[in-house]
């Protein structure tokens, strides 16, 4: 029985995860899981895509299964869908979505990418967008299979300027719960977004720069403190834009510093590995953000120079 | 000592500064040179010490790791980093009296180190030259810009001292300025330091063009500097020359913009090598100054805090991991 002909199980729902990188490969190794939903994946790397389409898509770790995936690099072979779930790096997030908006023009597309921004770009493409936020973590182990790091829930719900209505909302949530992917639809998702995204921007180049684990990060005052002055301009940037926090971010860094205290941000393991950041979705986003709100953010602003910098310094000769 | 010629020069660590000023005086005067490694002191004796690059020159020196053995001298410059002054200062006390000492230390505050274990007039100075240390016995001279000199206020050092010095520097080849003031230039090179070898060591970035650019580092580097400047004014200090101004010159020189010949400042090869930098006597002094006077300095206190995060990431040991409790 190939993909299509699971359709005929049930009223049938079709999905295509576009970039099927670490994060990608989860939402659609899981949604496969379900007998009604078909997916469809796009990703540019050729050798993943060929290995999903001989062996599926396996993930081990903390999950294991194999879900059947249809995967392409090319984009005309997309069918209609009637979702689409973008997790492409943020800097990618233009080019994926310019190849691929014709499947989703009867669709709704969500983001469950990291930072800000990433649902402005998609609406420019598509009609009805979703937004995103995942904890789930994971890594390409080899060509067409992924190591799940963590589990962790999706929350999802209508991009405010273009949405998707809150019963496609829901049912691109129940899809994901149904598939082991636990997921919540709401009315606004940017309380969510933005707890991760203070967050994220408040360790993540924090670790780059020092090269610190994220415990010691914490465990030494100086950069502790650096860590809830970000957070604080994130803060002030959320509440300009009537955003409620679901949680401290400052409460959450010093969570995480007792049960990840040896993980490396992966903004350190991209400057460990001399690969672009996505500081301009995360760090550049408050400062895009904050601006358009007349907050202040310098802090933002400088690390963000200083991100950009160090990945200019690896085109330098040496 | 008065405006006589001075024959005898003790250089205290020879790192890149110390070589090439002990390298160039030994042909005007009496050099010894104070090592910390026996057998640097052991190579400078047996080999000279070699200088290749601006200038071309073999240096004969007398040079021991033991401050007690030095021959007496008219004139000391102390030249290792800020981060070891304390120490080496503590391993002179007692010794060389009637000597003047020169420190050339990046940052603010190796006088008042210096004058903790001794009454000798002081003369402060900064630098501006530039090289590369080969080995034990071999330095490059780069940039061959001037070392600054001025009587330190505190000590009443006399300005003919501080003119023969400068005398004596430029005769052997180098080149020097005397100042009656140099509080000015030694804040002025104080700002620019704390903004450009911060930015170097946080992106791991040589002094380039990039470092002026107001849409990449042009806006951070900017920022660092006026802060400083806030301080400097706060502190009655006019400056001797901008540094917002130095930084566009030093990127437009020949040697800098282009990227493949520009300047690594040295808290960048510090990082790289994992050595400690010399960061809390530069931006961290830049801090302390800006606390004792109620100025604002967000954005160094920031560099401060990362630099001393990057230290801490090679010099602390993995913690054993924490179990929630």
């Amino acid at each position: 029985m190939d993909a299509a002909g699971a359709a005929e199980a049930g009223p049938g729902m079709r999905i295509c995860v576009v970039g099927v990188g670490a994060v990608g490969s989860l939402f659609a190794a899981h949604l496969a899981q379900v007998d009604e939903i078909e997916v469809w994946g796009y990703d540019v790397a050729a050798d993943h895509v060929d290995a999903i389409n001989e062996r599926g898509l396996r993930l081990i770790g903390e999950a294991d299964l194999v879900g059947r995936v249809r995967a392409t690099t090319d984009p005309a072979e997309l069918p209609p869908c009637e979702f689409g779930i973008v997790a492409t790096k943020s800097m990618y997030t233009r080019q994926a979505i310019a190849q691929t908006a014709h499947a989703f023009s009867d669709g709704a597309v969500a983001s469950v990418q990291n930072g800000v921004g990433n649902e402005e770009v998609i609406a420019e493409h598509v009609e009805r967008v979703i937004r995103g936020t995942t904890f789930p973590a994971g890594r390409v182990v080899e060509p067409g299979v992924v190591y799940m790091d963590v589990r962790g829930d999706t929350w999802l719900g209508p991009f405010e300027p273009r949405p998707a209505s809150l019963e496609q909302v829901t049912r691109l949530a129940e899809a994901m719960t149904a598939g082991g992917m636990n997921a919540k639809a709401l009315e606004d998702a940017r309380g969510a977004q933005w707890t991760k995204l203070i967050f994220n921007a408040a360790t993540n180049p924090i670790g780059a720069l020092t090269q610190l684990t994220h415990g010691r990060v914490c465990e030494l005052a100086e950069t502790r403190r650096l860590v809830s002055q970000l957070v604080a301009e994130g803060k002030a940037v959320a509440d300009a834009l009537g955003i409620t926090l679901d949680s401290d971010p400052d409460e959450l860094v010093d969570h995480a510093a007792e049960v990840a205290y040896e993980h490396r941000a992966s903004m350190l393991q991209d400057v460990l590995a001399e690969r672009a950041t996505e500081i301009d979705a995360l760090n550049g986003g408050i400062v895009r953000f904050g601006s358009e709100q007349g907050i202040p953010t310098p802090l933002n602003e400088a690390i963000t120079a200083l991100i950009k910098g160090l990945e200019f310094s690896w085109r330098q000769p040496r | 000592m008065a405006a006589e010629r001075i024959a005898r020069v003790c250089v205290i660590g020879a790192g890149t500064i110390g070589s090439l000023l002990a390298a160039h005086l030994s042909r005007v005067a009496e050099v010894s040179v104070l090592t910390r490694r026996p057998e640097h002191a052991a190579a400078l004796a047996r080999e000279g010490l070699r200088v290749s690059g601006k200038s071309e020159l073999v240096g004969r020196v007398r040079a021991s790791d033991d401050a007690g053995e030095l021959p007496p001298f008219e004139l000391g410059i102390i030249a290792v980093k800020a981060t070891e002054l304390e120490q080496v200062a503590a391993r002179l006390a007692g010794l060389a009296r009637g000597a003047t000492m020169m420190t050339i230390q990046n940052g603010l505050g190796a006088e008042e180190v210096v004058a903790r274990h001794g009454d000798w007039p002081l003369i402060s100075s900064v630098t501006f030259m530039s090289g590369t240390r080969h080995s034990d016995t071999h330095v490059e001279y780069e940039l061959d810009t001037a070392t600054w000199l001025g009587p330190w206020a505190r000590t009443g050092t006399s300005m003919d001292t501080v003119e023969a010095v400068a005398r004596l520097i430029n005769e052997s080849g180098l080149r020097a300025e005397a100042f009656t003031d140099l509080v000015p230039a030694q804040w002025s090179k104080l700002i620019f330091n704390s903004a450009v070898n911060s930015v170097a060591a946080l992106t791991g970035l040589p002094h380039v063009a990039l470092f002026a650019d107001e849409d990449a580092l042009g806006p951070v580097v900017r920022r660092l500097v006026d802060e400083g400047k806030a301080v400097a004014a706060a502190a009655g200090v006019e400056l001797y020359e901008d540094p917002w101004e130095m930084n566009l010159l030093a990127v437009a020189r020949g040697e800098t913009n282009r990227s493949d010949y520009a300047h690594v400042p040295s808290m960048l090869e510090d990082v790289l090598a994992h050595r400690q930098t010399e960061v809390d006597f530069i931006a961290g002094a830049v801090v302390r100054e800006a606390a004792r006077l109620g100025i604002d300095v967000p954005l160094t206190a920031a560099v401060h805090r990362l630099i001393r995060g990057r230290e801490a990431s090679w010099t602390l040991r993995a913690q054993p991991k924490r179990v929630p409790a």
